[in-house]
């Protein structure tokens, strides 16, 4: 199992997202392979969700075509443990606490580690309410990665002390998507994370241009980028694997400049 | 770690990060206005001269005699200023908006009843006012989105998932992470994160006060039953909460069972969900074994929702109320028979709760009462139990 640490080892991290299941699992397995060999660093996997709150309406609709196409959370944990011996960057899912409780906490951090997963992302469960995961997931070796928004202000300093693997950095108000703009002073978040821990910050909502990955990795750790890989998904279908590799590659390069 | 605005095990306050310092304003705010005399003497006059509280207590003598029981009294908020109970919770809240020098309200709405008191509160308190609906309910509600729109406000029609009121509630929720400075999501119903079960319920609650109060003044002592509807569990929790501690007073939700709890066309959450975590809240839900949410489904847009209220999970799981499933079918019937019986045509929500008032009165003797509360009035609903007895007519 890779930790979710090795990803910023020396370097800026680049964090591809996709849906699990989108347009199949076949696509995903193959996705994650070309992805790494693109140069992605860590690897984000969401597991599709009927009603995602936190995102916009690309992810949204990747999430309806992966369940239209009938992923379960069982199927996507067998897609990852097939190629996971292809796979030496750290992965980690992206989903909602319901997928979770109502899969088994217990159960569901058992098939994590079977699948070699580094950490999962719960972007409906915050701060006050990870008691709800944080002794299952330690128990069973699996980092709880917490997030910082634009509105955390005073809670940043609370949040970034415990947190684990990475910190998340949220660029901008309301849900993932494309923005032709971030407006947020990333680098005063990032200082006030800086005063309490040196734990890797990165940046995620709203980035799809390499420039706009250089300059969030100039102020981070790292840049993550989801809605724009999932619309080249969209658009390519079961053909997307080159053009995701490509684009991969060049938000890479962009990162590694910063 | 706190564990805020739980009943038991159920409730908390699962949002986004971004959406935390929003839930605390709110919580914050509540704390600080709710016992404060100015506050509460504005939101008084409001409920007594704008929404025209208290509502009446009245005693439906043919359909007690028609059924053979137990004594029936009809709760009436259908008699409310915008037709349903939705307004006692919608004032309160707008009127803490104001106080929180917010300018801008958005809700979401179902039957579209919620929508139309945020509309109508918002006009009346100058506010700004958005208002999201689902697709399929703006077409099953169609009246109702353009009164909104009469009041003022702007009806958003959601077309992501279901197209009914848990998208609603999603797109509310991702509008509101996006814009929260000036605005505040006034929520419908007892659900969603702390502090909204416990804010709703207490601007409720009169409900269940005047009930009380009104009953000592009838009959001099405490109904044997209370009766409501139950889709989130508002006009359910404002009735049965100051009973709560009256064991001898029997509490009954009733849930829409669509087609019936059998089929996979219901929103039966009590008798058909498991537990979950979703729209900010630990309850019951309708879902499958990964945890994607059922669409559910019941001709009442009130009611077709997949979760309820976590206060409502809990006194489920305490045994302190007890929930039923009526179908679409026995809450038509029930819309027809007060219509004859009493010339009280009420909402189909609220249909659901006389329909098993039907079925429990004859139960029980003639010296024991039950309490139904008519949540709302159904001249909204003409059309769409026209077209389910075959009849075309358009609004």
């Amino acid at each position: 199992m890779n930790k979710i640490c090795e990803a910023f080892e020396n370097k800026k991290a680049f964090i591809p997202f996709i849906t699990g299941g989108d347009p199949s699992l076949k696509v995903t397995q193959e996705l994650l392979v070309a992805m790494q060999e693109a140069g992605a660093d860590l690897i984000e996997i969401g597991i599709p969700f009927s009603d995602p709150i936190a995102e916009g309406p690309v992810i949204q609709e990747a999430d309806e075509r992966a369940l239209r196409g009938g992923c379960t959370t069982d199927q996507l944990f067998d897609a990852v443990k097939e190629v996971r011996d292809q796979i030496h960057v750290p992965l980690v899912f992206m989903t909602y606490i319901n997928a979770i409780y109502t899969y088994g906490r217990e159960r569901f951090m058992k098939r994590c580690v079977e699948c070699g997963m580094a950490g999962v992302i719960v972007p409906d469960m915050p701060y006050e309410e990870k008691g709800e995961l944080a002794d299952v997931c330690r128990e069973y070796g699996i980092e709880l990665v917490s997030l910082i928004a634009p509105t955390s202000e005073e809670r940043i300093q609370m949040i970034a002390k415990e947190a684990e693997g990475f910190l998340y950095c949220v660029s901008s108000l309301g849900v993932t998507g494309v923005r032709s703009e971030i407006t947020t002073n990333i680098k005063e978040m990032i200082d006030k994370v800086r005063e309490v821990t040196d734990i890797p910050c990165a940046v995620g909502f709203g980035i799809s241009t390499p420039q706009q990955a250089k300059e969030m990795a100039a102020a981070s750790d790292g840049a993550i980028v989801g809605s724009a890989i999932v619309r080249i998904i969209a658009e390519h279908g079961e053909e997307c694997v080159p053009y995701v590799a490509e684009y991969v590659k060049s938000m890479k390069e962009a990162v590694m400049e910063a | 770690m706190s564990r805020k605005g739980r009943f038991g095990q159920y409730g908390g306050q699962f949002v986004p990060e971004t959406l935390m310092n929003a839930v605390n304003e709110v919580e914050e705010a509540y704390e600080k206005y709710k016992n404060d005399p100015e506050f509460n003497r504005e939101l008084d006059d409001l409920l007594k001269n704008y929404a025209g509280r208290p509502s009446l207590l009245y005693e439906a003598k043919k359909m007690t005699r028609d059924l053979g029981g137990a004594k029936i009294y009809l709760k009436r908020e259908d008699l409310n200023h915008t037709g349903a109970h939705k307004i006692n919770n919608v004032l309160g809240q707008v009127l803490l908006a104001k106080k929180m020098g917010k300018t801008r309200v958005i809700a979401e709405t179902g039957a579209g009843q919620h929508g139309v008191a945020t509309a109508t509160a918002a006009a009346l308190m100058d506010m700004e006012c958005e208002i999201y609906m689902g697709k399929e309910d703006t077409d099953r509600q169609a009246l109702n989105v353009y009164r909104m729109e009469l009041l003022g406000a702007k009806v958003h029609p959601v077309t992501t998932g279901t197209m009914t009121l848990k998208d609603a509630v999603n797109e509310t929720m991702r509008e509101w992470a996006s814009r929260m400075d000036d605005t505040l999501y006034v929520l419908g119903s007892v659900m969603g994160p702390h502090p909204f079960p416990t804010i709703v319920r207490d601007f409720q609650k009169v409900i269940g006060k005047e009930i009380k109060e009104q009953m000592l003044e009838k009959e001099g002592r405490l109904p044997d039953a209370v009766i409501a509807c139950v889709g989130g569990g508002s006009n359910a929790m404002g009735a049965f909460y100051e009973f709560i501690p009256d064991q001898e007073v029997q509490l009954i939700g009733c849930e829409a069972a669509g087609l019936g709890v059998d089929t996979e066309k219901h929103a039966a959450t009590v008798a058909r969900g498991t537990e979950g975590i979703f729209h900010g809240m630990k309850s019951l839900f309708c879902q499958n074994e990964d945890g994607q949410i059922a669409p559910v489904y019941s001709i009442s847009a009130g009611l077709d929702y997949p979760g309820i209220g976590p206060e409502h999970a809990m006194l489920a799981a305490e045994g302190r109320a007890q929930y039923v499933p009526i179908t679409d079918e026995e809450a038509v019937a029930a819309f027809e028979y007060l219509s004859r019986m009493e010339g009280i045509i009420p909402a189909v929500e609220s249909a659901h709760a006389v329909a098993y008032a039907r079925k429990l009165a004859p139960t029980m003797p003639k010296d024991k009462i039950i309490v139904v509360n008519i949540s709302g009035r159904g001249d909204k609903d003409v059309a769409a139990i026209a077209r389910y007895r075959g009849v075309e007519i358009y609004e």
